[in-house]
């Protein structure tokens, strides 16, 4: 990223919306851009390495990246950050509920056009 | 218009709204009610009850639900009823909910019961032939938890539940079984399909999927919660099946909540792995293929998903004891609230370290709040106000129990501004893990008995 796009960044969740869940001791994050042009540049800019260095303080040995064109989403299968996960986890976040909320305060670098990627509701 | 079939799920996990259930059953207009009771370790807690208790072991909330359906059921003779509320018991759910029906007067109805999913009467063999249940997630061998083992359940698949339909029973009753197979086997039952018409088992497994948590698909826990209609009178979900396995997602007129592509959107991705790969144990569906678009006002269309042969083993969700555990909470207001608060925590720790425990997992959350001040923190010389959310995990019961005595002493030796004491000591609780693993299809054996209710 080079210094001119890091001051003009956006939050994630101006392009996009998300879920997350657990599987065990992994959490996954699905993150669905609002429009095609918004999935086009999710799958540039939300690297796997991204999203894993913004989860760094819940400690993910790995972060897997799929891709689902169709729905205009990305998977991301954050490994071991749920503390043991389910009823063995001693965090109040056991099932990795609030991630999906947290990734969309992501700063991404802005697209020039921000504004055709909104919901259509809030553009 | 071809024909389609209706099903609901009205329990999305134990403890989701006890009415849905009826509520749905008697505005859905649906044909089959399917309802989830078994959460990955859910079966650790009916074991817990069935030790003490041979009878127990199932979800007995299911069996007031049963009392509440036979109404429904008087003026809907047809509809299905499928759950996993049997748990590792499904027997003795029958017989309870068979009382309930035949005091209901519901007598002549069918009652169906699949079972073959607990592993625990054959485990000892299973280990001796050599099969090892090594973990999905760690790899360890289960030698490592085998004396400390409480439940082990193979998720089946749609089969049996498919053959109760077709020898007439009206409630089906489930131990494990994978959650989107509920979905599956109406479907698979009502068009006739076969084991190996992949293509259409796995669009009915997504529209399993997409119901298995009831009103996640209906505006529950929606990134734009705050805009849907009436959240209160939330309406669970239907999936109108047609026979090439495609779906319209929907739910009853009159109720609350929404059905958009952007609501179904989010719950196809829900608890994803690889996409390419969902696995059931009816068959490995790839997500990449189908589409999701608004064909009405709260209906939407899946199409397009694609399936191939599943895997030849199946999934396997096991719990063991894993110790003891306590949380307990305070709320401070003070400047610096955090470093307070994990201070405390520390004083806590090292208390019961004195009492001669030394902690096997010990951690202080502290989660910011603003419950007490009005306005929040402006500078920070203000004081703030945190939560302190302390937790600590031990083999050993006493230390666990030293520990839970050592939190409220707080509001007197601790810093100013501290409060939140009201509920007391906190409970100790049995810790039970999960151990994902799997096991050969050829060694389990569904098996489905079905009775009818009698005079």
């Amino acid at each position: 990223m080079s210094a001119s796009s890091s001051e003009h960044t956006i939050r994630l969740g101006e392009i996009a919306h998300a879920r997350s869940g657990d599987k065990g001791d992994s959490a996954n994050i699905g993150v669905l851009a609002y429009t095609d042009a918004g999935y086009t540049w999710l799958q540039q800019q939300v690297t796997a390495e991204r999203v894993k260095a913004y989860f760094d303080h819940l400690g993910p040995s790995k972060v897997d990246r799929y891709e689902l064109p169709n729905l205009g989403a990305l998977n991301f299968v954050l490994h071991d950050v749920l503390d043991g996960g389910g009823s063995r986890s001693s965090r109040v976040d056991a099932q990795g509920k609030t991630l999906g909320r947290i990734i969309l305060d992501m700063r991404i670098p802005a697209p020039d056009e921000v504004e055709s990627m909104r919901r259509k509701s809030d553009a | 218009m071809s024909d389609i079939v209706r099903i609901g799920n009205g329990q999305g996990f134990w403890g989701d709204d006890i009415d849905a259930p009826v509520r749905l059953a008697a505005g859905g207009r649906i044909d089959f009610l399917t309802l989830d009771y078994l959460a990955e370790v859910t079966m650790s807690i009916l074991a817990k009850q069935r030790a003490r208790d041979a009878d127990a072991g199932y979800a007995r909330d299911f069996v007031d639900v049963v009392t509440q359906l036979a109404d429904v059921w008087r003026e809907q003779p047809n509809l299905v009823v499928i759950a996993n509320a049997g748990g590792l018991n499904p027997q003795g759910c029958a017989y309870a909910c068979i009382e309930r029906l035949r005091s209901a007067g519901l007598t002549g109805m069918r009652v169906g019961v699949v079972t073959g999913d607990d592993l625990m009467p054959s485990m000892d063999r299973f280990i001796a032939d050599g099969h090892n249940f090594s973990n999905l997630e760690t790899f360890e061998l289960i030698d490592f938890v085998r004396d400390r083992l409480v439940t082990a359940n193979a998720y089946i698949g749609a089969e049996p539940i498919v053959e109760a339909i077709s020898q007439g029973a009206n409630l089906i009753i489930t131990g494990r079984v994978a959650d989107p197979s509920m979905t599956v086997a109406p479907a698979a039952a009502r068009f006739g399909w076969s084991a190996d018409d992949h293509q259409r088992l796995a669009g009915a497994t997504v529209a399993g999927h997409l119901i298995e948590c009831g009103t996640q698909v209906t505006g529950g826990i929606f990134t734009h919660w705050d805009e849907i209609p009436d959240p209160a009178n939330i309406g669970y979900p239907i999936v109108e099946v047609d026979d090439d396995g495609n779906c319209v997602v929907t739910k009853p007129d009159g109720t609350g909540g929404c059905v958009t592509s952007e609501t179904v959107k989010e719950q196809l991705v829900y608890e994803l792995g690889d996409p390419a790969a969902y696995l059931s144990p009816d068959v490995t569906v790839d997500f990449t293929t189908l589409t999701a678009e608004e064909v009405g006002h709260d209906r939407v269309a899946v199409r397009g998903a694609t399936g191939r042969p599943p895997p030849d083993t199946y999934k396997v969700s096991a719990t063991y004891h894993d110790g003891y555990r306590a949380t307990g909470t305070l709320t401070l207001v003070a400047p610096r609230a955090s470093e307070l608060g994990i201070r405390c925590g520390e004083i806590v720790q090292e208390r019961v370290r004195r009492a001669g425990y030394h902690l096997e997992e010990f951690s202080v959350e502290c989660i910011e709040t603003f419950t007490l001040m009005s306005p929040p923190v402006k500078s920070e010389d203000d004081a703030g106000e945190v939560t302190l959310r302390m937790t600590a995990k031990d083999p050993r019961r006493a230390a666990i129990e030293r520990f839970t005595k050592e939190i409220v002493p707080l509001v007197t030796t601790g810093p100013q501004g501290i409060t939140g004491y009201a509920a007391g000591r906190p409970k100790v609780q049995e810790v039970f893990a999960y151990w994902p693993t799997l096991i050969e299809r050829r060694l389990i054996q569904p098996d489905v008995r079905v009775v009818e209710v009698g005079s």
